[in-house]
């Protein structure tokens, strides 16, 4: 009747599956509207990333002799294959997708050990592999009337960079209402901001993030955003750009916020949050690139382990540094 | 009064309502009674009875043995049929020593003596009674309760906290001893008090149990010392450092007691107990405990003697509704699993739930995704799966270090985890493993000495041997030479 | 060319120094070996195969006999061993046997007092024509009374946990874990 199983004997219910299927869930508001929106290419790049992250999966544990099953029912592969889609451009080859979605998987993931064991976000290490590999492929954006056309920080990016001030193609700018629901170019997970917040608060609500890396993230970039606006607003890109063009949303809720690839503790994820915005910040106006919400959540996670070394929770009846509290006020007698 | 936050915990299913209603009933006299004599942490009593011989109701059966130790007595008058081991109350199904009884049914008590006025004696004479009395800490922890009573010797205290938030889901034994009993257990609080000596009370109970906090006020309205205080529920708010800093913000150092700060911890329990004692002169010879849990056919509390059966227990609630996935002790955050329905109820027991599949909701381990609900969820601000991790590895130095031993296996990282792994029972291992590790080493140092000490021992008598081998020649030599010297005197005299 | 000229000559500057050091830093005797007898038992059983601690504690040292050797040392031992030489070692096969202990099985034991004579500490009780006892918290297993016994009355039994020496299993070991 009883086996032999330590305390406790009851459980919240929560499970691997239900944590993944919760940020589809909180995912889908803005994957539907932008597979509404880019229509039927979108869609099938959509499903052919998910499969091949299935697919690449059900080899991977097939060839380490892992129980394929169990592990494919926790949904974590979709959920890479999902983020995948939402950064990808969405009239990308179908082939992007594909190879987009074995380079997540196995590099990104089963390579250190399956789930739970990889150090970087495993759809950002294949964005960034297909980035850097297929530049062309990987920067071919379609406005969403069907224009081929630059995305909003890469025309921002496109101009300033020959020399041109902010104010004199601000025209040519989408509205910040357009950004915001969404009728611009880029990856899906670029469109509509209102959903993707949406659903960071739904997750939010739900408990399967906190708010540290969030707030951090977008507190950093946007401060650093403000201040450098302020100073030169003829170079700089205000704050409304950079909270709703780009990827900047999609990076802060659903991106940076991934579980196994974010510190643990709230002060280490507090510093991973703010790492991040700065990186972001620096990377589009600075780098090489014009948005740099990947890269940024790369390196961080590079350094997650030290974070989580280095800033753990304060113990119960100890100090910073580990040693008990002291009562010297004489109640010892 | 103005409460402090702690960090982490959780907030499980109460499912309180199963039992809340029940007033406590007494179990009808079972047809024998099984005593184990280790129901404390310390040393097991030792029989003060053998085989055959009759005994009253709270007469001695087993002696306490050293300073950390309880006495046992008889739940009932009866005669001793054994004196031997029996399965233990413990989840390792292993034997203990056990004395059995088999009741005559007369409840015939022994003589008692109870003080007239327990305020009239000596501090150190509460004490002394309370530990005769056998009383051990009723939370759950079994901590034998005079130690804590004469903590007065050594630290200045200020405090005494009583823990009534029972928040462990389905008890609702404490929560009926309040609202039945609040008069007598504000006696026991009294006496407790005074025995520490202090004057400031302060009486913790969660919001889930409005009527045990009225209950209480009402009976401590003549006393202003004594303050009622709701507390939030939360789990773990019964870890007695826990309770500790949300009632007065102190938090008790690392591997220190709360009496470090000032304050010492009873239970509701403890207080009856105590009242008992003082105020009647009654042993401890009886518990309520909480019956409940989806596959009890009727959840109750219950009066039981010490020493009965857990199936007399299950068969007064009408037994099983369906067959439970798990048989506890104690609730489902902190107990432990009960290997089969034969062993005694012992003095700590203050639950047996039987859980079902669905309450349970018991699932395979699967790999840890760092989600960090446990460290969330710790509300002692370890890393969970950090030290789950490391103890899976065997690296013990590490778990020790991430404060394995400031982990009070409150079970609220287990609870949350999403890949079910069974954080609590990595770290129970660890610290087993740990101390077991510790026991080897002393018997090796404790191996050494006595082979060091029979080394000498033998190096002493062969040096003795030799001793004696060379006093005996000596002696030889000399008798000859005396011989010799003797029979050449006698020749000469011979020859003269 | 340079440049392969100037990594010859570093390395075999350096292989020289490496070689000298060797030379002129080389540790006389071992001092493992008084440290890791230190930590062995001491009660020269000889169970590990060697005359003696002293030995076999040279055998470790000098990695002829594994840190596992010492069965009463236990996997307390092998651990600290292990951890000492800096050897990563399997230590799944140690726990199995588990510590024993000797058990007089008193209906045979005449008295003859050899194995109190023989154990090195002190852990059985009793004089001649008595019967003797064990006492279990001072026997190592070391088993030498077990082999003088006339009778054969003494019994290697593995030791068995109370309630207060067990704890819970590892949940990889239970089958709870995956």
């Amino acid at each position: 009747m009883s086996l032999l199983i330590s305390s406790p004997h009851t459980h919240s219910g929560k499970s691997v599956h239900s944590t993944m299927l919760l940020v589809m869930v909180a995912l889908a508001p803005a994957t539907i509207f932008g597979l509404y929106l880019f229509g039927l290419p979108a869609i099938s790049l959509f499903l052919i990333t998910i499969l091949g992250c299935v697919l690449a999966e059900a080899m991977a544990l097939k060839i380490m002799g892992k129980p394929v099953g169990k592990y494919l029912s926790d949904g974590s592969a979709i959920l890479t294959g999902w983020l995948l889609a939402m950064s990808l451009p969405p009239t990308a080859p179908w082939w992007i997708g594909l190879l987009g979605a074995f380079l997540a998987i196995i590099i990104g993931k089963q390579v250190f050990g399956g789930i739970g064991q990889n150090l970087f976000n495993p759809a950002m290490v294949a964005r960034v592999a297909l980035l850097i590999s297929f530049p062309l492929e990987m920067t071919t954006w379609v406005t969403v009337d069907g224009v081929s056309g630059a995305t909003t920080l890469g025309h921002i990016r496109t101009e300033t960079g020959q020399g041109h001030t902010l104010s004199s193609f601000t025209d040519s700018l989408p509205s910040v209402s357009d950004m915001g629901l969404g009728m611009i170019g880029g990856s899906m997970g670029e469109t509509s901001a209102v959903l993707l917040l949406l659903g960071g608060l739904f997750l939010l609500w739900k408990r399967i993030i906190t708010w540290h890396i969030p707030v951090s993230l977008l507190g950093t970039l946007l401060l650093l955003a403000g201040v450098m606006h302020a100073i030169n607003p003829n170079v700089y890109p205000s704050v409304e750009v950079h909270l709703l063009a780009g990827a900047t949303l999609l990076g802060a809720f659903f991106i940076a916020t991934d579980l196994v690839t974010s510190p643990v503790s709230a002060t280490g994820q507090l510093i991973f949050g703010a790492g991040c915005g700065l990186l972001v910040y620096v990377i589009r106006t600075w780098a090489g690139y014009p948005e740099g919400m990947a890269f940024a959540v790369l390196l961080m996670n590079a350094v997650t382990p030290l974070i989580d070394h280095y800033f753990r929770p304060r113990i119960y009846g100890r100090d910073r540094k580990g040693e008990p509290l002291n009562y010297a006020s004489g109640e010892n007698k | 009064m103005k409460l402090f936050r702690i960090r982490g915990g959780v907030h499980p299913h109460d499912c309180k309502t199963l039992s809340a209603d029940k007033a406590i009933e007494d179990l009808p006299m079972p047809s024998l009674l099984h005593i184990p004599l280790q129901q404390h942490i310390g040393a097991a009593a030792k029989p003060a009875v053998k085989r055959g011989d009759h005994v009253l109701k709270g007469q001695l059966l087993a002696n306490s043995q050293g300073m950390i130790s309880a006495p046992i007595h008889a739940p009932t008058s009866g005669r001793v049929v054994g004196v031997g081991h029996y399965p233990a109350h413990h989840a390792s199904g292993l034997s203990v020593h056990t004395i059995t009884l088999q009741p005559d049914g007369k409840d015939e008590w022994v003589e008692l003596f109870p003080p007239a006025d327990p305020f009239a004696l000596d501090p150190a004479e509460i004490a002394t009674r309370v530990a005769a009395a056998g009383i051990v800490g009723m939370g759950g922890a079994t901590f034998p309760s005079a130690v804590k009573l004469n903590l007065r010797n050594r630290y200045s205290l200020h405090t005494l906290v009583i823990n009534g938030a029972e928040c462990e889901p389905y008890l609702t034994c404490d929560d009926r001893i309040m609202r039945e009993y609040s008069a007598n257990v504000i006696d026991g609080i009294r006496v407790m008090a005074y025995a520490l000596g202090v004057e400031n009370i302060i009486i913790g109970i969660e919001n889930n149990k409005p009527q045990a906090q009225a209950a209480m006020r009402e009976a401590a309205t003549a006393f202003p010392n004594i303050q009622v205080v709701g507390l939030p529920m939360r789990y773990p708010m019964g870890s007695e450092k826990h309770l500790v800093q949300t009632l007065t913000g102190l938090e008790t150092p690392a591997r220190g007691l709360t009496a470090d700060i000032g304050i010492v911890v009873h239970n509701p329990a403890t207080a009856l107990a105590v009242r008992d004692a003082l105020c009647e002169g009654k042993p401890l010879v009886s518990r309520v405990m909480t019956v409940s849990g989806g596959a009890i056919q009727q959840p109750r509390n219950l009066r039981v003697l010490l020493g009965t059966k857990v199936q007399d227990v299950i068969d007064y609630c009408q037994g099983f509704r369906e067959e439970p996935t798990r048989l506890i002790s104690g609730g489902p955050m902190m107990g432990n699993v009960l290997p089969d329905t034969r062993v005694p109820t012992v003095k700590g027991c203050n639950g047996i739930l039987a859980l079902t599949a669905k309450e349970v909701s018991e699932n395979q381990e699967s790999p840890c995704i760092r989600c960090a609900s446990c460290v969330q969820a710790c509300p002692c601000g370890l890393l969970p799966l950090e030290m789950a991790a490391n103890a899976r590895a065997g690296n013990l130095d590490a778990v020790t270090k991430l404060g394995l031993m400031d982990c009070i296996a409150c079970g609220s990282c287990s609870y949350v985890c999403p890949a079910h792994i069974p954080l609590v029972q990595y770290f129970n291992y660890a610290k087993g493993e740990l101390a077991s590790r510790q026991r080897a080493k002393h018997k090796q140092d404790e191996t050494k000495r006595l082979i060091e000490q029979r080394n000498e021992r033998m190096a002493a008598q062969e040096r003795a041997k030799k001793e004696m081998m060379e006093r005996r020649k000596r002696e030889a030599a000399a008798k000859k030479a005396a011989a010799a010297a003797a029979a050449a005197k006698t020749a000469q005299e011979a020859s003269a | 060319m340079t440049a392969i000229l100037i990594l010859m000559t570093l390395g075999l500057l350096l292989g020289g120094l490496l070689g000298l050091a060797g030379q002129y830093f080389k540790v006389e005797g071992n001092p493992l070996q008084e440290e890791i007898e230190s930590l062995l038992p001491g009660s020269q059983c000889g169970q590990c195969g060697f005359p003696g601690c002293s030995p076999a504690a040279e055998a470790i040292a000098n990695g002829a006999a594994p840190v596992t050797a010492c069965p009463p040392g236990g996997k307390a031992l092998a651990e600290t061993l292990a951890a000492k030489l800096g050897v990563s070692v399997d230590l799944s096969g140690v726990a199995d046997k588990g510590p024993m202990i000797a058990y007089v099985h008193e209906n045979l034991c005449i008295g003859c007092t050899k194995c109190f004579k023989r154990c090195p500490t002190d852990a059985i009780l009793g004089s001649s024509k008595q019967i003797h006892a064990v006492f279990a918290d001072a026997c190592t297993g070391c088993e030498k009374c077990f082999e003088v016994c006339p009778t054969e009355c003494i019994e290697m039994r593995p030791l068995t946990h109370t309630v207060q020496t067990w704890y819970w299993p590892s949940p990889m070991m239970t089958g709870v874990a995956a």
